[in-house]
């Protein structure tokens, strides 16, 4: 008889990791789909154009081999990360690249009227944006969003194949010393559930609270 | 006499092959209101985008309260104008749209404070007491804490011009303000208008379907037709004696259309 007791808490431990790498990744996509996607409406076509590449670049190529430069390569050029750095970087990065597009496409969601009235009014750019298309691009950004950071919690999963201990890793680490896979595969299914099912109902506290106030302005 | 306040000298506004305004030239005296009536598509609601800076011009100059609109003087020679010269014109001039245009995700009273606020550093308080005299003007001070989604057209239509007054420019653009209002709402906004246009010398130019409005409101009328002012003088002339053709025909369709004149 195996006791469980042991391996379920190395389970937790990697769920610790894949929480940390979740949470840190998609702080740093929000940054960069901000970053990006405001780039891309931007009036200089270079912030164009730097916006563009790093999205496409971003979009086009795999979750796999990203992590790989970020861990493997970049050492090459003298920037060593540890396998967390790493992890975070790349997730960021690749879900941030997402996330610049739907950040570019609710600004442009928020019409030509709307941007008159801030020029009527001598808003600047600047003002215009953050206190009028901002607030009312945010809720149409949130449930795409939220999709995004649940790719990027089970995205996660990817960061066991450069030595980090996820939730996936030590699963994996369990089966092999049990020889069962029902049982650490099982109790991560329901682990990465429970996870993604949290940032469901956040996502729909924060979108509740942006739109207060807003009821029967959009359809 | 006093000099115009606005002077149109031969502006062309070309979009891709269409010319809306050729050639086109008037002025405005200060503290004149102007009616600006024609079919749709005739450019008098292109007059007042490029006067607000929505629309750039293709060609000719705008001297609006003694300085250039689209360009200014560098090292003694005129070059276009940059967002900071802009920014500084556009300090004389508000507009009122067709659709109102409020910003939905503020209330009333922020829709109107903002403004002077960011653009003017005018303090929370002083703004505020500002709106609540403009919103008391317009009969809506007790909807201050209302969300636009909450108002009528007229009203929504209302807060947008104690919005534009708020910033006290010399010149006001209406552009066609209650051709998106319920029939039974247009007259509260007109009132405003009206009381606007006596208590204040502020120079106003409107857009307008409203004939009997503008009759009143109007010490000029311009007529206008395919980009060029076909006809203008006193609204008695312009409404009872048209002496162009265009203009004859235009009234007559209005009037078949059930608008009084």
């Amino acid at each position: 008889m195996i006791d469980w007791s042991g391996y379920i808490g190395l389970i937790l431990e990697g769920a610790w990791v894949t929480v940390q790498l979740t949470l840190m990744g998609s702080a740093l996509a929000v940054v960069v789909a901000f970053a990006a996607g405001l780039g891309r409406v931007s009036r200089f076509m270079a912030v164009r154009a730097l916006a563009t590449t790093y999205i496409e670049f971003f979009r086009g190529t795999s979750i796999f081999v990203q992590l790989f430069w970020v861990y493997f390569v970049l050492p090459f050029a003298g920037i060593t990360l540890t396998p967390l750095q790493a992890g975070v970087l790349a997730l960021g990065l690749n879900v941030g690249a997402y996330g610049a597009e739907v950040v570019r496409g609710a600004v442009k969601a928020i019409g030509r009227e709307q941007r008159e009235a801030c020029i009527a009014l001598n808003l600047s750019r600047f003002q215009a944006m953050r206190h009028i298309i901002l607030p009312q691009a945010l809720p149409l950004m949130l449930p795409t969003f939220g999709n995004n950071a649940i790719e990027l919690l089970k995205g996660t999963a990817v960061v066991s194949l450069i030595s980090l201990t996820d939730m996936t890793f030590q699963a994996q680490v369990v089966r092999a010393q049990t020889g069962s896979t029902l049982i650490p595969f099982a109790t991560i299914l329901v682990l990465y559930f429970v996870m993604a099912w949290l940032i469901s109902l956040g996502m729909r506290w924060l979108e509740r609270r942006v739109t207060r106030g807003l009821d029967g302005v959009r359809a | 006499m006093s000099e115009p306040i606005i002077r149109i000298d031969s502006i062309v506004k070309r979009y891709g092959p269409l010319t809306v305004l050729d050639g086109l030239s008037m002025e405005v005296m200060p503290g004149e209101k102007l009616a600006l009536i024609g079919p749709s598509g005739s450019g008098k609601t292109t007059i007042l985008r490029i006067l607000m800076t929505l629309e750039t011009i293709s060609d000719g100059f705008i001297q609006v309260d003694g300085d250039q609109l689209y360009h200014m003087k560098k090292a003694g020679s005129l070059v276009p104008a940059d967002e900071r010269h802009l920014h500084k014109m556009r300090e004389k001039i508000g507009m009122v749209f067709q659709h109102f245009n409020l910003f939905p995700h503020k209330c009333v009273l922020d829709n109107v404070t903002l403004a002077p606020m960011l653009t003017k550093g005018v303090p929370r308080a002083a703004a505020e007491k500002r709106a609540m005299e403009l919103l008391d003007m317009v009969g809506l001070a007790d909807k201050a804490k209302s969300m636009p989604a909450q108002l009528s057209g007229g009203q929504k239509q209302r807060v947008a011009i104690a919005r534009a007054l708020a910033l006290s420019p010399k010149i006001m653009l209406f552009d066609e303000v209650t051709s998106a209002l319920d029939p039974e709402l247009v007259e509260e906004v007109l009132s405003v208008m009206r009381r606007l246009a006596a208590e204040t010398d502020m120079t106003m130019l409107l857009v307008t379907h409203e004939m009997g409005f503008a009759h009143d409101f109007a010490d000029r009328v311009l007529f206008f037709d395919r980009g060029k002012i076909v006809e203008e003088g006193r609204p008695e002339d312009i409404f009872r004696h048209p002496k162009q053709e265009r203009t004859q025909t235009f009234l007559r369709k209005i009037i078949a259309a059930g608008h009084r004149v």
